[in-house]
């Protein structure tokens, strides 16, 4: 097979960082090319480097066998590179084929002719397998569908090279197995891709070859028929990891958290959790499960203050909250890992440090009579660095916005943890993660369990739940259809249960 | 954070370096002579102690109308209406001197604290429409604006007619800001004890921003609003906070301009500071620190250049041109900046963490 891309030594720093360091891959033609690492380990930069985003310090980029320079992303469009970014960039109150014919707009004179366009979408999408509708308004779609959308928008551009950043980062369990029968499609017509994961098990679904990544550089390729999933994540890692979580005994305590046919609204006004009820005790993680958007989020809104609930309590400790502020719940000792981690959870353009005190800075030793104790911000900070692994450029001087996301999450969670807590509610703790960092992450939380905390854990990754929970919790249209015992459940009862189901069990 | 603050500090006096050879260009190109252009105007604005004095006075307003909107923006808010606010604080700070026969050590605290308040409560409102309505604080302050002018302009004349219809009568001497020894130290110019409370408030704005707690969580606010919120931050109540504030320091703008700088007001114009001040706190980078240093630039150029005309013949619409040409630099900055780290990485990065 000929090489389609070849990059040959790349070098690209950062102030205090070397994202890449002498890293080499080359992707063959009609190959799917997995990239391997941890958040952080360089895999987006190198990609950012071949798309023209980045120019590396060091190092030959040749596409066909053909050196090239690629000093912008209408260059990579060229040569026939195109890329799927994690966040999507697309016109949310534009039409499918409006986006995607954006930046080379078929039109007669002044006139734009977007009826061609549209054929042309429809066929392609026809040909791959896409079965998306060219009039349909971004906004309406679901993410699934806006994903297909920008690899249209490659396909419409006649790319050859297909780069995937993450691409199952922000899918359902059934949209991920739709989008590797599409890169099959895609290989199968000989187009290249290029898959930027940490995911394992997609790797083992899709790639043919699997390029690892550590700290910006590269620790072998293997082919991933012959490559077990231990093998590799421990490639990426560095070390063995467990994909067990070891759990202390079952010594379930008091009723900390007790729900009581709680009822509250969505954002639109609507129904969202109806009359649901649930305990929590000391030294137990009980998980919610379910599909995205059954209720979770605004339970978990309730349950922190951020949305008020229409009826029903909340009690904590004894103590009716159901009004309380936000304020008033943090200081009754509930820790909040909350689902988006740069909406809610971090103030990107404060510091590390900053980000630490963020619920707790008016208290001493932060403060003292409304001044900050700056002296004492920069040694918690510093003491979680290192407590909870925290990787960045500057440590504790370092902006929120400059960590990866693995190392926000961990300052998060480390945050949450050191407050304290009572109760213990987390959100997605391990969404968009590595391996090492959720093995990291679930640990941290079993440790909460076993030292006699109640943790509430709610989460869209089955596996998680099954592994972390003692009890499970499913969740369905915003009600609850049951609670299981972890121990003596399986992911088909939960898979029914969670599609409204009411199997037996219930406790 | 010092490697910060030399950036920023690099960056405005990058702009100003370029507006000013942008002027030179102008000044060339219309004829003159820009070096002659540029020793009269900066002549005019520091030769003696008057000038320097009027330089100062000049800059009085614009570090706190400055200040205002630079607080502002540091906290996620865009203060359009501190002309309004400033014309708010004047008019009461007006009416008091005009009406409390006090002596002075009594009357001028009072006068500041009572337009103070009265820009707070200027841009209070929008403050307040913008946490619980959501209505953008730019088009409600710019309204504001216009209700301060009719406001000045309906009670001037009919309470405090001068010997203009179009002007106030003249503070009395207890009453204003103008004290006999800075005048007479700096020969008889316009400087006044708004000087000082400029400088004090950009001292208390610095430790605000940089040392409280407040300070802390109307950053945050003006961050990320939703991960305050998430931290137990009222949010809303800290943007008509923030909002407040920098209406005070607006307001205590229009107390120095109309009872210091100036010795009547004049009604039927929105004062110059309010916009100035954006420009102030653009080429500060939002910095106090800053907002003082290009304020007493701005007061330079706008007290020297009469005097650049009366010596030479560059029109004094130059200094203007300078002035714009500055901010449009300024607010450019991105490109500065960028320039500014290709250069540090050619350096080898010696300029870098």
């Amino acid at each position: 097979m000929q090489p389609v891309v070849e990059m040959l030594n790349i070098r690209k720093e950062f102030p205090g960082i070397v994202a890449n360091d002498d890293v080499s891959i080359t992707l063959n033609r009609g190959e799917v090319l997995a990239l391997l690492g941890e958040n952080g380990a360089g895999k987006s930069t190198l990609m950012s480097v071949l798309f023209g985003l980045y120019q590396p310090e060091q190092g030959t980029i040749r596409v066909n066998g053909k050196e090239v320079r690629i000093p912008n992303p209408n260059v990579a469009g060229d040569l026939g590179i195109g890329m799927v970014h994690q966040h999507f960039k697309l016109v949310h109150n534009f039409s499918v084929t409006e986006n995607i014919v954006l930046g080379l707009e078929p039109s007669r004179g002044p006139i734009l002719t977007l009826k061609e366009a549209s054929a042309r979408i429809l066929a392609l999408s026809k040909q791959y397998g896409l079965d998306v509708e060219p009039d349909a308004k971004i906004e309406d779609i679901s993410v699934g569908m806006q994903q297909r959308v920008e690899i249209l928008k490659m396909l419409y551009r006649h790319s050859e090279v297909l780069i995937f950043d993450e691409p199952t980062a922000v899918l359902t369990p059934q949209e991920i197995q739709e989008l590797v029968k599409i890169m099959k499609n895609l290989q199968a017509e000989g187009k290249s891709i290029i898959l930027i994961t940490h995911k394992l098990k997609e790797i083992k679904a899709i790639a043919d070859r699997c390029t690892v990544i550590r700290r910006g550089k590269v620790v072998g390729t293997v082919a991933v028929a012959d490559t077990s999933l231990e093998q590799m994540a421990e490639m990426m890692v560095g070390r063995q990891v467990s994909f067990h979580v070891e759990k202390g005994p079952f010594r379930p305590g008091q009723v900390v958290l007790n729900i009581e046919g709680l009822s509250v609204r969505n954002s639109r006004k609507l129904p969202a959790l109806k009359s649901f009820s649930l305990e929590v005790r000391s030294g137990e993680i009980v998980g919610v499960a379910g599909v995205e958007g059954n209720g979770q989020t605004e339970l978990v809104e309730a349950l922190t203050g951020l949305r008020p609930s229409d009826s029903g309590r909340i009690v904590v400790d004894g103590h009716d909250l159901t009004k309380a502020s936000v304020r008033q719940r943090i200081d009754a000792k509930i820790a909040h890992i909350p689902e988006d981690r740069q909406k809610r959870g971090l103030v990107l353009d404060y510091t590390l440090a900053e980000n630490f005190v963020l619920e707790n800075h008016g208290r001493p030793p932060y403060s003292r009579n409304g001044f900050l104790n700056k002296e004492a911000i920069t040694a918690q900070a510093e003491k979680l660095i290192e407590a909870f692994d925290v990787r960045s450029g500057e440590g504790a001087r370092s902006k929120a916005r400059g960590l990866s996301g693995g190392n926000q999450q961990k300052a998060i969670v480390g945050r949450e943890i050191d407050s304290n807590p009572d109760l213990l509610i987390a959100v997605q703790p391990t969404r968009g993660l590595d391996v090492g960092s959720i093995e990291y992450i679930h640990k941290r939380l079993v440790e909460q369990r076993d030292a006699g905390k109640a943790v509430l854990l709610v989460s869209l990754e089955l596996d998680e739940i099954l592994d972390l929970s003692d009890r499970i919790a499913v969740v369905c249209r915003g009600e609850l259809v049951g609670i299981v015992d972890a121990k003596t459940t399986n992911e088909n009862q939960i898979g029914l249960m969670m599609a409204g189901v009411k199997t037996g069990a219930l406790d | 954070m010092n490697f910060f603050f030399r950036k920023e500090l690099l960056v405005g006096l990058s702009a100003v370096v370029l507006g000013l050879a942008a002027g030179a260009i102008l000044m060339a190109v219309t004829g003159n002579n820009p070096f002659a252009g540029y020793f009269y105007l900066f002549a005019g604005g520091l030769m003696n102690l008057e000038r320097l004095g009027n330089t100062l006075a000049m800059a009085t307003p614009l570090i706190l109308t400055g200040l205002s909107v630079a607080f502002a923006f540091r906290t996620g808010l865009f203060n359009i209406g501190a002309a309004g606010q400033a014309l708010m604080g004047g008019l009461v700070a007006t009416t008091l001197a005009l009406t409390l026969g006090l002596p002075k050590g009594l009357i001028l605290p009072i006068i500041l604290v009572a337009a103070a308040a009265a820009g707070a409560l200027w841009a209070w409102l929008p403050g307040l429409l913008k946490a619980r309505f959501n209505v953008h604080e730019v088009v409600s302050t710019i309204m504001m604006n216009w209700i301060a002018y009719w406001v000045t302009y309906y009670t001037i004349p009919t309470f405090f007619k001068g010997s203009f219809e179009t002007e106030s009568r003249l503070i009395p001497e207890a009453a204003s800001l103008k004290i006999p020894l800075l005048t007479q130290l700096f020969s008889g110019s316009y400087i006044n004890l708004g000087l000082l409370v400029s400088l004090l408030a950009v001292v208390v704005i610095s430790v605000v921003l940089n040392r409280t707690v407040l300070g802390y969580r109307l950053k945050a606010v003006g961050y990320n609003r939703f991960a305050a919120e998430y931290a137990g931050v009222n949010v809303n109540r800290h943007i008509v906070a923030s909002m407040a504030i920098a209406g005070a320091l607006a307001g205590l703008a229009g107390a120095t301009f109309y009872v210091g700088y100036t010795s009547s007001m004049q009604i039927g114009v929105l004062p110059s500071i309010g916009l100035d001040g954006i420009a102030v706190a653009l080429l500060a980078s939002n910095s106090p620190l800053g907002v003082m240093g290009s304020a007493i630039f701005f007061g330079i150029l706008q007290s020297g250049k009469g005097f650049m005309n009366a010596m030479t013949k560059i029109p004094p619409e130059i200094g203007d041109t300078i002035i714009a040409t500055i901010i449009y630099f300024a607010a450019t900055s991105v490109l500065i900046e960028r320039w500014f780290d290709t250069m540090a990485k050619n350096r080898g990065g010696k300029n870098r963490v």
